[in-house]
């Protein structure tokens, strides 16, 4: 017993892992002690989820260890974690939600008499995890009537019911109602009570100051610092999380701008209906739409785009005003989209560059009304491949055996072959290699030169900064602030991207 | 074209073999109606080909056949309309199942399976109550309206000739062909039934083309039960068309359609339709294989093709894999 009060209850070690070149933690380290709330906290892509999954036995780490009361665990499985007691909430809920709550509990260790499933045990036992967590719902419940704060505590009464000593919670805040969180908090304060240890990830800075006792500061992929319970303050966990000095890997000048190509009104996503979005894109400018994940910025392009239905709103796009509409229409007024997902929204995987280029142009060049033109097609492929430097053996080779930066050259030469006035981006060089970055950028450079306005959402700031002329930052459906090149920095984005007023931003700038 | 050329060699072996094994099978009659049974089933394997690339299925052609095959003589016969009228009403039919089809499909958002596996129930229940489970047929009228089906056209210098429903074959397929490979509508399909969120990013109207596939295999299904009715004379409600929806899947599965969606050449289609009768006739006419096996060996004859043809792709794939590397 006296050695835990010197070394930590829960230490990881210089932890390092990559995926496929790319390194997401570069030697991280972790000490959390026991019955302590530990937040981590760091921008997206930083390795937060990385870490959580290793200490989880989601995936194994590539270097380092782990450690619990000093003496080192395999964690090779999930089963493994949680023979240690390390259980893992996920951001997305992980129940099966046409079971009833203690079915659920017990999934895969139902208790059993006679050989069949003993019922009663399972519900007189779920009761007891269930009260733990403060709910008084029947046992046999389904769980796809219980709303998602509820959800969430039957899954940590999960986590109770195999003896988890530490909770890992990845923003279990993002789909919970105000009441539901506070509610949440109180569960947290109640395990913390009982010595159960907590692993708290989240983007909203404020609840961090709130239940942390420690925060732990992780910037790509490395530790950036550790605040003691006095020193967490909001300005203080934003300064170690963007710290860094922004390399000027690309700089945009600044140019003339055109006439307004793109304006939305009033829109509201029919996930976030209670904000209207309001923003205007000009001829050749490059507006950037900053914000954590799920700020809601796909939702808001998809919605501009029309493959999702507004709840209400109008944008108008080459002096025409839509309110009810679809892709089609925008896609004949000028308007282009490369999605967030290339490879379920973007791309038909299993045919060639050629016939997904051609898709989306092969209604504007019909010939005879019915007829799709093969040779317009074929120029259109040829040219883009071209153009954007395309690398693939031929054009019908399937787009699946191209890698992730021809693949998004692939998206994106198919809606230039369409000469947009306005291209929607989302996440334009997610998962592509620095070459192909640069390339991109070029390419986006190059269009609004050519008088094309672009909106473009990006989680990565560097991008951001470097790219826009303007920046909307999202949070939590709504534009939380505008930034022009001047104001726009690392830390005036984080703050209004988690949630800090724009007046504060003044007076900060003031100081 | 490989995938063709494979199914088509099948074919010629299949023929060369059952020629070997039995001389009754190069009989100008056994090889007229094995032609005119080969189009009749092609027309029905078309349909479910362009429901199979959109990524759907259609259970419900052998009830569409039993439903337009029962129809025709009892609207010729027993409501005594015209010739003109009778064919615009099964016409009508035939379209509006497709459409109701498509439409539950696409804006109810109901799985095909489902919606077509009621049309199997529901058509061939419709069409014994309405004919009260009596035999319906022309009664040695309208021979210039069956000739449709029986007749021919005869090879001048020969004795013999190509079946006319062969010819109406012909005509279907090259419709098809042009429709899945030269319209916007065709590639939109195969783009559909690939991934159809990237079709519908794209700007296409994915429900649009989905109904479309539908009214075309409803069509066909009608004009296939249009044909046989016409061909045989008569239809028996409680069992005519039976289990045609499997033989017109199976022929569109050998011709290199996948359920997957999205693949599929008209035809390849066309011959795996033709395996399948020839397939039938063999079992009839080798003696050494006894006819209660009928459905064994044509399970086993698809399961052969699929396997094969997913062998030979993952083959592909590794040699693929290896000259990446």
């Amino acid at each position: 017993m006296t050695e835990s009060s010197t070394v930590p209850f829960l230490q990881a070690r210089d932890l390092t892992k990559s995926f496929s070149g790319v390194k997401a933690l570069r030697g991280v380290t972790l000490e959390v002690e026991r019955g302590e709330v530990h937040a981590v906290i760091g921008e997206n892509g930083a390795g937060k989820s990385t870490l959580m999954k290793i200490l989880a036995g989601v995936q194994p780490q590539d270097e380092g260890q782990i450690l619990i009361d000093g003496l080192e665990v395999p964690l090779k499985g999930v089963d493994q974690a949680l023979e240690q007691g390390i259980a893992l909430i996920h951001q997305e809920l992980n129940l099966a939600d046409n079971l009833n709550v203690g079915s659920n509990i017990f999934l895969g260790r139902e208790p059993t008499r006679y050989g069949l499933i003993d019922s009663n045990q399972i519900y007189s036992e779920a009761s007891k995890y269930l009260k733990m967590v403060g709910l008084e719902i029947d046992p046999r419940t389904l769980v796809e009537n219980l709303t998602i704060g509820v959800q969430q505590m039957v899954e940590i009464a999960k986590a109770l019911s195999v003896n988890a000593r530490v909770l890992i919670m990845d923003e279990p805040t993002s789909s919970l109602s105000q009441l539901e969180t506070e509610e949440l908090f109180r569960v947290i304060s109640k395990l913390k009570s009982q010595g159960v240890t907590i692993i708290y990830i989240s983007h909203r800075l404020f609840e961090i100051k709130e239940i942390a006792d420690r925060v732990t500061i992780l910037r790509d992929g490395e530790n950036a610092g550790q605040l003691e319970k006095d020193a967490i303050t909001h300005d203080a966990m934003v300064e170690a999380m963007v710290g860094r000095d922004i390399s000027q890997f690309y700089s945009r000048e600044t140019r003339e701008l055109g006439e307004t190509v793109l304006t939305v009104q009033a829109l509201r996503t029919q996930t976030w209906p209670q904000h209207e979005v309001n923003l205007k894109v000009r001829a050749g400018e490059m507006v950037g739409i900053a914000g954590l994940v799920g700020a809601g910025r796909t939702e808001l392009l998809r919605a501009i785009f029309g493959v999702d239905p507004s709840s209400s709103g109008m944008i108008t796009l080459s002096g025409q005003s839509l309110t009810k509409y679809n892709c089609r229409t925008t896609i004949n007024l000028g308007m282009a989209m490369v999605p967030e997902d290339r490879k379920s929204e973007g791309l038909i995987l299993e045919t060639g560059s050629r016939n997904n280029i051609g898709l989306p142009g092969l209604d504007r060049h019909r010939i005879n009304g019915v007829f799709a033109n093969a040779a317009k097609e074929k120029s259109d492929a040829e040219r883009m491949t071209g153009e954007m430097r395309i690398k693939t053996a031929h054009d019908s080779q399937p787009v699946q055996f191209l890698s992730g930066g021809n693949q998004q050259k692939v998206v994106i030469g198919k809606w230039l072959s369409m000469n947009p006035t306005i291209l929607l981006l989302d996440e334009p060089t997610r998962g592509v290699d620095i070459g192909a970055k640069q390339e991109i950028y070029r390419l986006m450079e190059e269009l609004t030169a050519k008088g094309v306005g672009i909106l473009f959402v990006s989680s990565e700031m560097e991008e951001v900064l470097s790219m826009s002329d303007r920046v909307l930052v999202m949070h939590e459906g709504r534009i939380a602030g505008e930034l022009t090149r001047d104001t726009a920095s690392e830390e005036s984005i984080m703050h209004l991207a988690t949630g800090g007023q724009p007046s504060d931003l003044m007076t900060e700038e003031n100081n | 074209m490989k995938k063709v050329l494979g199914i088509f060699l099948l074919l010629v072996f299949i023929c060369v073999a059952t020629a070997l094994l039995s001389d009754r099978f190069l009989t100008a009659f056994n090889i007229e109606n094995l032609i005119r049974r080969s189009a009749l089933f092609g027309i029905l394997s078309i349909g479910a080909a362009f429901v199979i690339i959109t990524s759907g299925i259609d259970l419900s052609i052998g009830s569409v056949v039993c439903l337009i095959g029962c129809l025709l003589p009892w609207m010729l016969v027993e409501c005594e309309m015209s010739v003109p009228m009778a064919l615009t009403m099964v016409t009508g039919i035939s379209l509006l199942i497709g459409l109701t089809h498509g439409l539950l499909i696409t804006k109810v958002k109901l799985q095909p399976f489902v919606v077509t596996l009621c049309g199997l129930l529901f058509y061939r229940g419709l069409t014994r109550g309405l004919v009260k489970d009596q035999t319906q047929g022309f009664r040695g009228e309208f021979s210039s309206l069956r000739s449709l089906s029986q007749g021919q056209l005869a090879i001048p210098g020969t004795d013999f000739g190509i079946p006319n429903p062969c010819l109406i074959l012909v005509f279907v397929a090259i419709l098809a062909i042009i429709l899945l490979n030269f319209t916007v509508y065709g590639r939109y399909m195969l783009a559909l039934g690939r991934n159809e969120t990237a079709t519908r990013f794209s700007g296409i109207n994915t429900d649009r083309m989905t109904i479309l596939a539908y009214v075309i295999c409803g069509l066909l299904s009608g004009l296939g039960g249009m044909l046989f009715v016409l061909d045989v004379g008569s239809a028996q409600p409680v069992d005519f068309g039976n289990f045609y929806e499997l033989y017109a899947i199976a022929g569109a599965v050998l011709g290199g359609c996948s359920l997957r969606g999205g693949q599929g050449t008209i035809i390849g289609v066309v011959i795996g339709a033709a395996v399948m009768q020839v397939l039938k006739n063999t079992i009839t006419l080798v003696d050494a294989i006894p006819t209660n096996i009928e459905y064994a060996v044509i399970g086993a004859v698809i399961l052969g093709g699929v396997v094969t043809d997913e062998l030979v792709k993952s083959f592909a794939a590794k040699r693929r894999s290896k000259l990446g590397k």
